[in-house]
């Protein structure tokens, strides 16, 4: 009974213990394989889809690449100098400053605006914030086409030509008028409905943050109005959310593209280029790709000063979260 | 006489008090009232996109550009649904399918990728953590859509152009999120990846038996919003979907609202089709999609 026993117990007591000397490796080594087995891939598209792009589209803006990705002619920073002086893509700049002038604060305001009103709501508070949050829900293409056929058509039966009829305003063409400058209205109005809901849910999550207790207090200590407890409480308790949201909307407002390309294309696309929708026709339209990447290099140095000034101007980082 | 004096005065001021409160109940009811009607205005004014999407999508072309507005179709034309996909010019059927399967993997691989990166950093030590997570870090300062034009050199230099791959594979990969699983794994309890141990479980086993089990609200929220991203993006797809059979359902419709040589009724059929799964999915999964929002707000 107990021989059989023991003899399996001696044999793996002398195998296993020859076997690790040979195999076992520190234990570190081990972990070292786990993590890399574990980070490898991320690390490796990261590697060939990030980085090598971005090298390979520095290097090109150095070059003269017309159609080419191996371009031979070296013009030092001649795309550069074309670029920044190149009146296209100054005025894609000037766009995009106006766009985001208006854009940025009009976001903000009416995005708390909603957050106030739906934290306010004492009855279908949740069918509200849905309401306002299902348009997130829509692509710039899809809306696009609401606004350019349908609500902005400049033909008589568009919903904003009947609705200033009725006012006896003649129609106006909306998407085509440049002067005034009518494309702004469609622009602007169709990123206020995508967008609004979004920031509305950051903002409301701000909200729910404040303590009830410290109205309570304000009640106490006479602040009876709306307007005094937003003042000193709910805005200055909400700076965290609202430098986020700031950065959010000006990164999206340098990003814009859907909604220029699907409003203004086929018309008077050249009116409002923003920097994005410019780069896209320089690149693929005219098969530049050293003008093209020093242009988005450009745009990417712009971006990250404009985040980084943004961010110490509101002391970004040493806040208190 | 003094004391008589006192009770008075104590009534009167108990009356202005008692005004005072009713006063201010007015005030509350009338700040009620205005609230309510703020909301009911918005969301009057949000929902009637909707409303005009649905309306024209089921008019005949006639009907939709007369000067008298109707409210309704006459006859509800649910033939156009039947026009959009027969359309030969407009590859809305393969457009929809494209734009389910890019985003669908993009999704998936997006959250395994980044998930297992996450784990990776944020609970295996070893001396390449700092570095790895340095350029994972570094690739969140450039904002995804300028980086377009070199991402294309790649793709063209695959041979990728014109293919589901040379959408899905250049966006499989996001340090974003993975940047935010690893602040969740980092804060995951010690006890358990200890109590893991004990098991026998190795890094693999905690990462896909513990970790990945207990973050799923959070794989929901990131999986929601990059599935909504993937499905309405419309830059990459137009630089890459060259040739008809790789366009996704926004450049479809894209392509259309330029083309303007579509019925507009069909045109509208086919906004309402590219948003319904949406909506769908936005209805069932707001909770999760609401904590991804805040999630990605907070990252700034």
């Amino acid at each position: 009974m107990s021989s059989p026993v023991n003899s399996v117990d001696t044999v793996p007591d002398t195998l296993p213990i020859r076997r690790s000397k040979r195999r076992l490796r520190p234990a570190s080594w081990r972990r070292t394989m786990a993590f890399w087995a574990l980070m490898g891939p991320l690390a490796f598209g990261l590697l060939i889809f990030f980085y090598i792009p971005m090298v390979w589209g520095f290097v090109l803006s150095f070059f003269q690449a017309q159609s080419t990705v191996f371009p031979t002619v070296f013009v030092g920073l001649d795309n550069y100098r074309a670029m920044v002086s190149d009146y296209y893509f100054q005025q894609s700049l000037v766009t995009f400053a106006l766009f985001a002038l208006f854009i940025v604060p009009t976001t903000f305001a009416l995005s708390l605006g909603l957050a106030l009103l739906v934290n306010a709501a004492s009855f279908l508070q949740g069918f509200f914030r849905s309401v306002f949050f299902l348009p997130t829900a829509v692509s710039y293409t899809a809306a696009s086409i609401v606004w350019r056929m349908s609500l902005f058509n400049g033909l008589p039966y568009g919903l904003m030509n009947m609705l200033i009829g009725f006012f006896g305003v003649a129609p106006i063409s909306w998407v085509a008028s440049v002067n005034p400058p009518w494309y702004w209205l469609v622009l602007v109005t169709v990123r206020l409905w995508l967008q609004l809901g979004f920031y509305m849910i950051i903002f409301l999550a701000g909200l729910q943050d404040i303590p009830r207790n410290l109205y309570e207090a304000a009640m106490v200590d006479g602040a009876g109005s709306g307007w005094m407890t937003f003042r000193h409480i709910t805005f200055p308790l909400l700076r965290n959310t609202s430098i986020s949201v700031l950065i959010l909307l000006l990164i999206a407002a340098f990003q814009a593209f859907d909604e220029f390309y699907n409003i203004l294309s086929g018309g008077n696309v050249n009116v409002a280029r923003p920097p994005l929708l410019y780069l896209y026709q320089v690149s693929f339209g005219q098969q530049d790709f050293g003008h093209g990447n020093a242009g988005s290099f450009l745009l990417t140095g712009v971006i990250v000063l404009f985040t980084l000034v943004q961010g110490r101007l509101f002391g970004f980082g040493s806040s208190d979260r | 006489m003094d004391a008589m004096r006192e009770q008075q005065r104590q009534f009167l001021r108990e009356i202005a008090e008692e005004d005072r409160i009713r006063k201010s109940q007015h005030m509350q009811v009338l700040r009620l009232i205005f609230i309510h009607l703020g909301l009911i205005v918005s969301a009057l004014l949000f929902l009637l996109p909707f409303y005009i999407i649905v309306r024209n999508a089921l008019m005949t072309q006639p009907e939709m550009t007369a000067f008298n507005w109707s409210w309704w179709a006459k006859q509800t034309q649910w033939e156009n649904l039947t026009t959009l996909f027969t359309d030969p010019s407009a590859p809305m059927g393969s457009g929809l399918l494209n734009s389910a399967i890019i985003a669908t993997m993009e999704t998936v691989g997006q959250l395994l990728f980044a998930s297992m990166a996450g784990f990776a950093l944020a609970r295996i030590p070893t001396r390449w953590n700092q570095a790895a997570f340095f350029l994972v870090v570094l690739t969140l300062m450039v904002p995804g859509a300028v980086t377009f034009i070199p991402k294309y050199i790649i793709v063209s230099q695959l041979g990728w152009v014109s293919t589901l791959q040379g959408i899905i594979v250049p966006d499989l990969f996001s340090g974003f999120a993975c940047f935010l699983f690893r602040q969740m794994y980092l804060n995951f309890p010690q006890e358990l990846e200890d109590a893991g141990r004990v098991d026998g479980l190795g890094y693999f086993g905690l990462y896909w038996r513990l970790s990945l089990p207990n973050s799923i609200p959070l794989f929901i929220a990131l999986g929601v919003i990059s599935f909504i991203g993937s499905w309405n993006g419309l830059l990459w797809p137009l630089v890459i979907g060259q040739d008809p059979s790789s366009w996704t359902v926004q450049v479809v419709l894209s392509t259309f609202i330029t083309a303007q040589t579509i019925d507009l009724p069909e045109l509208f059929m086919g906004a309402a089709v590219s948003i319904l799964p949406l909506v769908i999915l936005f209805l069932f999964l707001q909770r999760y999609i609401v904590e991804g929002v805040v999630h990605s707000g907070i990252q700034g």
